[in-house]
């Protein structure tokens, strides 16, 4: 075990090595100047020049590259060139929006996904479970900004239960603050529950034929106990593949749906940067959804094993 | 029961009878500005959440682009029109209590205008020599050349008077004269302003202010239709106004900006170096399907850089009329048989990514080979902006009293002309009304008789609020959204 998590420590610190490289050197290609962006069309040219000099971007890009290196070591992640803030806060304050919204989608998309892969899985080739196979259909044809809008028309709009967007901030309490991101996790979690529902599905469907549930039926146990206890457990391996893979998405990925509900998050941070050039912020916010795409690969991994003693021995 | 209902019944009197008009109010803005000093950025956002607001100028323009005296009580201009003595108003004290005086206004001044400036529009300044305080009250402003614009250029928001005390910290807590005071940023959501008490003028009838930033068009139109937001003076969608307009809970506000849309032309490239390509395409170009087509309707054709609604203007949209045959008689006189390919370079808003497909499309029709580039605003400015790297282009040039650009060397249209050079310097040094009027007129003659750009359409100002809010500006003859006098009426 402790080899594996030493091997595995070192793949994800040169992971993250090589990102960063290629961070930097992407955005360093793509053209357009942070400094020319914010002094607009009337800037004199002396004046860009003293701005670029004050945000250090007259260094040259290796200098520049080892000091965003250096400084992220040291836990600084410098400072924002439009905003003139340290990234490090403003990453913070957005993560508080992204990752609750996150894992909201995520419990969301989980519990409706489970069960009904379980409920499809017992009725197998029955109307049932082709009906849900039909709504997960759906639910993963249907684009969530779509979604998002219809959500947006009937219950802000016209029934007003919920603001058309905006985040009020944990300040105002946690239950205003998990109502601004209902919506917005509603949206997300279809789409993601339908696609969790089928492989939940077809992961029970092929574990049912299993020697070991003929086993236990034979000893006693029902169709559903046996799919309970049995199936599930040993159908988790390609459900949590998904899962971690849904969580990363949901966290770099609600750039959409952040826009649609104008929620102060990664995404839109990162949106906005990219925009204004804001290179300092870009490269803080895409390392970090790197680190935590990494980190939940590697914690996926772990829960492979916990769940599947088997592959401790490998 | 009958007690709840009779409660109910109750609490909905008093809330009837009692209501006070709502005195705080939430204005939707697209953008969200980078940072809250006006001093040291040319985003618009920035001078929409604080001019007027929070800052305040000697000068100021008012709701329909009139220069008015602000800070500056009154001013007396020497003979030479080289000495400009300032009288401030007494009283005045910035928000964080400390008193505005002269030193001050040398302060913003000068600071403005080192060379480590960051001042977006440090050419509002030129020809300044000196700001000297002669005391308290009082301050003079000693220009090298005779400067007619002066007024006009104290008046932008990069010419706002700041604090010695407070400047370094205006990006993320400005501290103006204004009447209302910064108070909280949600970066990414919004920013709160609340009424200054200590203010000089008329106190605001707001008690609070808050912008909130949308940056999705249709998110814009659902937050409005939702009543989230009060307001949007500036709205995205010009295509959902319509809808606005047919619900009896909103008003439609269409206004004036000084935003010339042009096709610009890169004078200093071929084809373009030859003026006969370039009346070609103005006459190519029919203004009203762009209008109708990118704009639903809302903009007013112009003939040369210069706004419809200045007293100064003049009519010069016959001079290129649409016209496709006289188009292709032009290219042919100048030995062009549809061998003309060039690019047409797009930065992000609507009316040029929807106009450019017009206007492509109408160029194609005479016989020029257009092909499309999509570009984004940062590399707009490195690319066509700073390295005069394109063939034609379409933007807004929203300054006031911009024709000036014109007679600059290094501009990206790559148009030099003495001519019109020595009527801006001429327009700098006269005085009189009258005299300015005709040499603007003679300088909007000029540019649309050389058929320097492609001139498209005034842009509109197009944006919806409750039908209950008084006060908001119709035009934005700066970019700003004063909150001053605006109140609900019920």
């Amino acid at each position: 075990m402790i080899r594996y998590l030493a091997t595995r420590g070192l793949s994800l610190a040169l992971s993250l090595l090589v990102a960063s490289l290629v961070i930097f050197l992407v955005l360093n290609v793509v053209p357009g100047d942070p400094a020319r962006y914010m002094l607009g069309m009337n800037a004199r040219p002396d004046t860009v020049a003293a701005l670029r000099a004050e945000l250090g971007l007259d260094q040259p890009a290796a200098a520049r590259y080892l000091a965003w290196l250096g400084g992220m070591a040291r836990g600084d992640f410098g400072t924002s060139y439009t905003y003139r803030t340290p990234v490090a806060g403003m990453i913070l304050d957005r993560v508080g929006v992204s990752l609750p919204l996150a894992l909201y989608a995520l419990a969301l998309s989980t519990a409706i996904a489970i069960p009904l892969g379980l409920f499809a899985a017992a009725r197998r080739g029955r109307a049932a479970d082709t009906g849900v196979m039909a709504a997960t259909q759906l639910g993963i044809a249907v684009p969530n900004f779509w979604l998002a809008m219809l959500l947006v028309l009937v219950f802000a709009v016209r029934l007003r239960w919920f603001a058309a967007g905006g985040f009020p901030g944990w300040g105002a309490g946690i239950l205003a603050g998990m109502k601004a991101l209902t919506l917005p996790a509603i949206a997300l979690a279809a789409p993601q529950a339908a696609i969790l529902a089928r492989v939940a599905r077809a992961a029970l469907i092929e574990t049912l034929g299993e020697d070991f549930i003929r086993t236990a039926r034979a000893k006693g146990l029902t169709g559903g106990q046996a799919l309970t206890r049995h199936a599930l457990r040993n159908a988790m391996i390609p459900v949590l593949t998904i899962i971690g893979l849904q969580f990363s998405f949901l966290l770099a990925g609600a750039i959409i749906i952040e826009n649609v509900f104008f929620l102060p998050g990664l995404g839109r941070l990162v949106f906005q940067a990219i925009s204004q050039r804001d290179l300092v912020v870009v490269q803080s916010v895409v390392m970090l959804l790197v680190c935590a795409v990494i980190l939940v690969t590697f914690l996926v991994d772990i829960a492979y094993v916990l769940v599947d003693p088997r592959l401790r021995r490998t | 029961m009958k007690r709840f209902l009779l409660g109910l019944a109750l609490a909905l009197a008093a809330g009837a009878a009692g209501a006070a008009p709502r005195a705080d109010i939430v204005i939707g803005m697209q953008l969200e500005p980078p940072h809250l000093d006006p001093t040291a950025g040319a985003a618009a956002a920035i001078d929409e959440v604080t001019y007027a607001n929070v800052f305040e100028g000697l000068t100021r323009f008012g709701p329909d682009g009139e220069v008015e005296p602000d800070l500056a009580e009154s001013w007396e201009i020497s003979d030479d029109g080289l000495s400009w003595v300032f009288h401030l108003r007494p009283g005045v004290k910035f928000q964080d209590g400390t008193p505005f005086s002269a030193d001050d206004v040398a302060f913003s001044i000068e600071r403005a205008m080192e060379a480590e400036s960051q001042n977006a529009q440090k050419g509002l300044f030129d020809g300044i020599a000196s700001v000297n305080v002669i005391d308290d009250q009082t301050v003079e402003i000693a220009l090298d050349v005779p400067k007619s614009s002066l007024l006009s250029s104290l008046a932008w928001g990069d010419a706002v008077m700041v604090s010695p005390a407070t400047a370094e910290k205006n990006r993320t807590e400005p501290v103006g004269t204004g009447p209302f005071s910064f108070s909280n940023w949600v970066q990414g959501d919004r920013i709160e302003l609340v009424r200054n008490p200590d203010y000089w003028g008329a106190p605001a009838k707001l008690d609070k202010v808050t912008f909130k930033f949308i940056s999705d068009p249709t998110a814009a139109y659902a937050a409005v239709m939702a009543g989230d937001v009060d307001a949007f003076p500036v709205f995205p969608a010009p295509e959902n106004l319509e809808q606005f307009k047919a619900d009896p809970r909103f008003l439609v506000m269409v206004g004036t900006t000084e935003g010339e849309t042009i096709l610009a032309m890169n004078n200093a490239r071929a084809p373009f170096d030859d003026i006969r390509v370039r009346e070609a395409v103005a006459h190519a170009i029919d203004r009203a399907a762009i209008i109708d087509g990118a704009m639903f309707g809302y903009g007013v054709p112009i003939g040369s850089h210069f706004p419809p609604h200045n007293p100064a203007y003049e009519d010069l949209t016959a001079l290129s009329a649409h016209d496709p045959e006289k188009a292709k008689a032009l290219l042919a006189e100048a030995g062009h048989a549809g061998d003309i390919s060039v690019t047409l370079t797009l930065p992000p808003p609507s009316y040029a990514r929807r106009g450019g497909e017009i206007v492509a499309a109408q160029l194609r029709a005479v016989g020029i080979d257009v092909a499309i580039a999509n570009v984004e605003w940062a590399q707009w400015l490195e690319q066509v902006f700073t390295n005069h790297d394109y063939d034609l282009t379409i933007v807004a040039h929203t300054e006031p009293n911009d024709i000036d650009i014109y007679a600059r060397d290094d501009y990206y249209f790559g148009y030099h002309d003495p001519v019109l050079k020595a009527l801006w310097d001429g327009y700098q040094q006269v005085t009189d009304a009258a005299d300015q009027r005709e040499l603007l007129r003679a300088m909007q003659e000029r540019i649309a008789g050389r058929y320097v750009n492609g001139f498209l359409f005034q842009l509109a100002k197009t944006g919806v609020a409750d039908k209950r809010i008084k006060g908001l500006w119709i035009n934005a003859p700066t970019p700003a959204n004063d909150m001053t006098a605006v109140e609900w009426t019920e």
